[in-house]
């Protein structure tokens, strides 16, 4: 539960707001109480016919009660989800804050995994910590020891026994229900993931199953698996309603329990017929404290698998260490190469082997070299050592002469310029996304920037120019349109290195060529190293390093390495694809 | 009153389970009288006979039993409403399944198959909550209501008349406040929806704010949206919380109200206290199922969505498919497809038919590359020759019989497919072999495996045949995935091969590997190759090149170079690099 209470620390600034969301959750059930106990005070009383003056005080509380409980829940509710909300909002900003210092690396890894949508998910799911888990917690201990209290007044013993069976139902509706019902769960789990897998299988392999002629067997499982699953639900079911069931015989047990010690007392004199009554209905009203338990104990399972996951993708190191922030700007050594790999290797934390061994490259300024390979030669994880994503497991890396560790980060990364594959976009207009990569540009400085990376033109035929909202909730840009923007972006910054990441991917050959040539000519006299698994214009730069398997087996012209009949003469040959690559779907 | 017909249709044919958890639920509630009354008369004789514990033995031991039977009832109705929903679950999804498998891949994939696979497992779990909860709680707000307005009436009618005229009140207020806070919560949803896509934009987005050096600033706007959110969210529950305040005033002034008017009337010696103890045990009661319907009425919510989605899917047409009229398939026939059109229902997102009337035939023994941009109709002719789509104009014939006539299972038996990206079925190596041959012997595997290259990897797995391979064939390349589906088209043996070729980079070396295998595999057969390497084209006996869904030009490399302006301008714009 360790992972738990972090985010509960999380509710500390809300102090104030949670006691009155508990306070009014306890008045709420209080209300009940005294509802039902003036009530039966009032049948009781009148039952010995009295004179009416007697009863007043009972008929005002009763009318008092009858209003003011519905009044406390409104109340109790509307302040709860106003914590919930708050909650909410500190925990998004926990969650960034906490990420932020391990970004890129961090990121980076939660997008191959594509962990995104379930770590965003499990943040949000944790919002409901405090109205489903913690507050009906709360509320019924506060309740619980009131009406004890109020009990105790009368008899010690009736409140000993009143708060043994209270305390008694609690526990076992929780506590032994979850541990009941945990098995069953896991079992759920298992049925499921079977289930989805058939599914997936029968949907995904349809055609192939058609072909062959089988798609009955795997019908026939996803069928089996069907019927497995939801038995498996069902028996979760019929464990997890234990938990309501204990609490209707756990109330109606106290109240006989109340009742059975409370007999004897009136013969006794301690109590008398009134109070008989009276402490049955309260005995029973205060229950209503113990209804919300089942439910809680199980989201409060699910609550602690969810922190836990997201923990996990926070409880990580930093990739890497800034190693001299806050120092001034500085500039590379105009007399050194730009980039100097020396001996570099490195393995991904948790991967298997080396993403990359004994990598030597020297870039000088304003030298255009590319990177080719195969898809897992290691040909991204090169382009992200030199942004210090992370850093080189041995070896050495210098911009400019100076070690890349020594560069303080946020210099380094605007010396050092990278179109990413993916071009994230932000919610906002379409200035507001090209001002983040320079905050101070004026609008001419825009335009120019927009019309360098072919952009402009979109721009002026989008509805609001300028203003046009973009991102998930906005326009949709094309992946072009997209890539244009990230080239504005680079643009604006104006980095002396500029790494291009599969500039040309998913385009037809013509006009991959064409981005190709003048992405060059946009970065002319700056340093280019382009990362690509495509080999269109290669004729263009002024070196060629073929990577296979993390290591470099090639190097030289592209004139050079196709006399050398080598992999790249091979991988050029195997790209003779006659009409590019297929439409994916 | 949200009622699904389908959900609700499928759930009266689970009427045993269902009906028994009303009958549990509704006995439960007159177990609760009966409670209710054995309460009321142990408090009235200790109270106002003096009996001490002796002389209510009887009636404390028949309360033990009226607890035991409520909580046991309670349980049963939950029991009983968790297996129909269990039933009902069941029965959609595999309705669902089976209309999604009757109408074929080419549906699914522009259905788009994860989404497909989302509806089947998370969507028909939705319904769950409306089967288990919502359906029975709905019986029993019906129900218990009048059950305990019927005994009250019959005790004391004056208090009977004060619930019976209330109870209706509840459903009425929170129609009215749903009906005003149903727009405003719309609203809340989409704008909760868009802070959600906020929030994924800013994760997601992080390694580029990092490298523009932006992120902290970035922390500003998720603070700014978090607060704008917060106050719009709470102005939409201020309104949508009074049906919840409606609630609790109706069920508590009326409980005060019975208090009072029957305290009233004790005091004046017109009731019994037995009987006045008695209802005010039972009004609150009477309002809990009907509180308890607004749980429930929010948790079904979501199955209601899904379940309209899931019957979309059942009432979708489904194509006719002849299934032949007995037409023996030919053994090694020649297939052929001639002045075939098809369009996929709907468009599939083209304004023009995927193929116009195309003829093409394939000889038997003769090899055949199909060359064209993406989206000329190279994938619909193989899905014409597999029979995954019957044609809507011009015929598909094997040795000149009309597909029509012949059984899509035989038919389909003769021919060997190797799509682009093989899918591996979760299992090990040796279940997704037997796709291919159900009954092949230990030898005929490993020949399979040893012709598609695949034997040397195969047997240096941990458990060789019997690795599980996982989902998307998890543990293995994409490579070696599709060495695998090889030794499948190898295993079945059939006489005609489809073949899609990868036109993903392989490792170079590999291509070179399975180069070999494929030639192999083609030898003695009648093939379709849509090919994406010169090399291969080069090699087919024939060329067929496609555009926009038709046929415009066939021939050798050196007949289409000089009278086909496509294949030409492509070949050369390949060539562009010198």
């Amino acid at each position: 539960m360790r992972a738990l209470g972090r985010i509960l620390a999380l509710l500390g600034p809300f102090r104030w707001r949670i006691g009155l969301a508990v306070v009014l959750g306890a008045l709420t059930v209080g209300g009940g109480v005294g509802l039902m106990g003036t009530a039966a005070f009032l049948i009781a009383a009148a039952a010995l016919q009295p004179s009416i003056a007697e009863l007043q005080v009972a008929i005002v509380g009763v009318r008092f009660f009858g209003i003011t409980r519905g009044v406390f829940r409104y109340l109790e509710r509307l302040v709860a989800h106003r914590v919930t909300l708050d909650l909410l909002g500190r925990l998004r900003r926990w969650f960034i804050e906490a990420l932020e210092p391990l970004a890129p690396a961090r990121t980076v890894e939660l997008a191959s995994a594509d962990l995104h949508r379930r770590v965003v998910g499990d943040v949000e799911s944790l919002q409901e910590l405090f109205v489903r888990a913690v507050a009906p917690s709360v509320v019924a201990v506060v309740v619980g020891a009131a009406v004890a209290w109020l009990l105790g007044g009368l008899d010690r013993g009736l409140a000993m026994a009143f708060a043994v069976a209270f305390a008694g139902t609690a526990v076992v509706v929780t506590g032994g229900v979850s541990v009941l019902a945990a098995p069953r769960r896991g079992e759920l789990v298992a049925a499921r993931q079977a289930l989805t897998s058939a599914v997936a299988d029968a949907l995904q392999g349809m055609p192939e199953l058609l072909a062959f002629g089988r798609e009955g067997v795997v019908a026939d499982r996803v069928r089996r698996c069907s019927e497995a699953a939801e038995r498996a639900r069902s028996r979760a079911a019929r464990r997890e309603a234990l938990g309501d069931a204990g609490v209707v015989a756990g109330t109606h047990a106290a109240v006989w329990l109340v009742l059975v010690l409370a007999i004897p007392m009136i013969g006794e004199g301690t109590i008398t017929g009134v109070h008989l009554a009276v402490v049955c209905l309260v005995v029973m009203a205060a229950f209503e404290a113990v209804q919300p338990l089942p439910a809680a104990a199980s989201s409060l399972g699910e609550q602690h698998a969810a922190a836990e996951r997201v923990l996990a993708v926070l409880d990580a190191p930093a990739a890497v260490v800034d190693g001299a922030a806050g120092e001034m700007a500085s500039e590379p050594d105009p007399s050194r190469p730009v980039l100097e790999l020396r001996d570099v290797a490195f393995a991904h934390p948790g991967g298997s082997g080396h993403a990359l061994d004994g990598v030597d490259l020297t870039v000088e300024h304003g030298a255009r070299v590319a990177i080719v390979g195969p898809s897992g030669a290691g040909k991204s994880t090169l382009a992200h050592l030199l942004l210090r994503f992370w850093d080189p497991s041995s070896g050495e890396i210098a911009l400019g002469g100076r070690p890349l560790r020594s560069w303080p980060l946020e210099r380094l990364r605007s010396v050092v310029g990278l179109l990413p594959q993916r071009v994230d976009l932000f919610t906002g207009s379409i200035r507001d996304n090209l001002l983040l990569a320079a905050p101070r540009a004026t609008g001419e400085q825009l335009d120019a920037a927009a019309d360098r990376a072919g952009l402009l033109e979109t721009v002026r035929a989008l509805p609001d120019g300028w203003e046009t909202w973009i991102g998930e909730q906005g326009m949709r840009l094309s992946g072009g349109q997209r890539q244009r923007l990230a080239i504005a972006r680079l643009v604006l910054r104006d980095p002396r290195v500029v790494v291009l990441d599969e500039p040309s991917a998913g385009l037809d050959p013509a006009t991959e060529r064409r981005v190709v040539e003048s992405l060059l000519g946009l970065f002319a006299g700056r340093a280019l190293v382009v990362i690509t698994h495509r080999l269109a214009a290669m004729e263009l730069f002024d070196e060629i390093v073929v990577l296979d398997r993390g290591r470099i087996i090639e190097r030289g012209s592209h004139h050079e390495l196709l006399a050398g009949r080598g992999l790249y003469a091979r991988l050029l040959r195997a790209e003779v694809s006659v009409w590019g690559r297929p439409h994916h779907s | 009153m949200h009622l699904d017909r389908r959900i609700v249709t499928l759930a009266l044919g689970r009427r045993p389970a269902l009906a028994g958890s009303v009958l549990a639920g509704w006995l439960g509630g007159v177990v609760t009288v009966v409670q209710a009354w054995l309460l009321a008369r142990v408090i009235a004789e200790v109270f106002l006979a003096g009996a001490d514990r002796a002389a209510v033995s009887g009636e404390l031991g028949w309360l033990v039993a009226a607890i035991a039977l409520r909580a046991g009832l309670g349980w049963t109705a939950d029991a009983l409403a968790a297996s129909a929903a269990a039933g009902v679950k069941h029965e959609i999804r595999c309705r669902a399944f089976d209309a999604i498998m009757a109408r074929g891949p080419a549906a699914a994939e522009l259905e788009h198959t994860g989404e497909l696979i989302t509806v089947l497992t998370d969507g028909v779990e939705a319904i769950d909550a409306y089967v288990s909860r919502y359906l029975p709680q709905l019986a029993m707000a019906a129900v218990i209501p009048l059950t305990i307005a019927a005994v009250v009436l019959g005790r004391d009618p004056l208090s009977g008349v004060v619930l019976v005229a209330t109870a209706p009140v509840i459903p009425l207020f929170m129609w009215l406040i749903g009906r005003i806070a149903d727009a405003r919560a719309k609203r809340q949803w989409l704008a909760m929806a868009r802070m959600s896509a906020f929030f994924l934009d800013t994760i997601q987005g992080l390694t580029t704010l990092k490298l523009l050096g932006r992120s902290r600033a970035q922390l500003e706007a998720v603070d700014r949206v978090s607060r704008a959110f917060r106050s719009s969210s709470m102005a939409v529950l201020r309104i949508a919380f009074l049906s919840s305040l409606v609630l609790e005033l109706v069920a508590t002034l009326s409980v005060a109200v019975v208090a009072v008017e029957i305290g009233l009337r004790l005091l004046g010696g017109r009731l019994a206290f037995v009987d006045a103890f008695f209802v005010l045990l039972l009004a609150p009661e009477l309002y809990l199922p009907m509180r308890r319907l607004g749980t429930a009425f929010h948790a079904g919510l979501a199955g209601v969505n899904a379940a309209s989605r899931l019957g979309e899917l059942i009432d979708a047409p489904v194509p006719a498919r002849p299934t032949g009229d007995g037409a023996a398939m030919p053994a090694h026939p020649a297939l052929a497809l001639d002045e075939v059109s098809y369009a996929y229902p709907g468009g599939g997102g083209r304004d023009r038919p995927a193929l116009d009337a195309a003829s093409l035939e394939i000889a038997r023994g003769e090899t055949v590359a199909l060359v064209g941009p993406s989206g000329s109709g190279k994938s619909t002719v193989v899905g014409l020759l597999l029979r995954f789509v019957e044609p809507d104009r011009g015929r598909v014939t094997a040795d000149g019989v009309e597909a029509s006539a012949i059984d899509p299972a035989a038919w389909r038996r003769r021919i060997a497919w190797l799509p682009q990206r093989p899918h591996l079925l979760a299992g090990s190596v040796r279940d997704n072999l037997l796709i291919a041959r159900p009954d092949a012997t230990e030898e005929q595997l490993w020949e399979a495996l040893r012709l598609a290259r695949a034997d040397g990897f195969v047997a240096a797995l941990p458990h060789r045949l019997e690795t599980p391979v996982g989902e998307r064939g998890g543990r293995l390349s994409g490579g070696q995935a599709r060495r695998v589906a090889l030794a499948r088209a190898f295993l079945a043996d059939r006489p005609v091969v489809v073949l899609d070729e990868p036109a993903e980079d392989l490792d170079p070396g590999l291509r070179v590997d399975l180069d070999g295998s494929l030639a192999q595999l083609l030898t003695g057969r009648s093939a379709l190759v849509i090919a994406h390497c010169l090399s291969t084209v080069t090699a087919a006996d024939r060329i067929v090149v496609m555009d926009g869904g038709r046929v415009v030009g066939q021939g050798s490399h050196g007949e289409l170079l000089g009278g086909c302006e496509l294949y030409r301008t492509l070949v050369e714009a390949h060539r562009g690099a010198p």
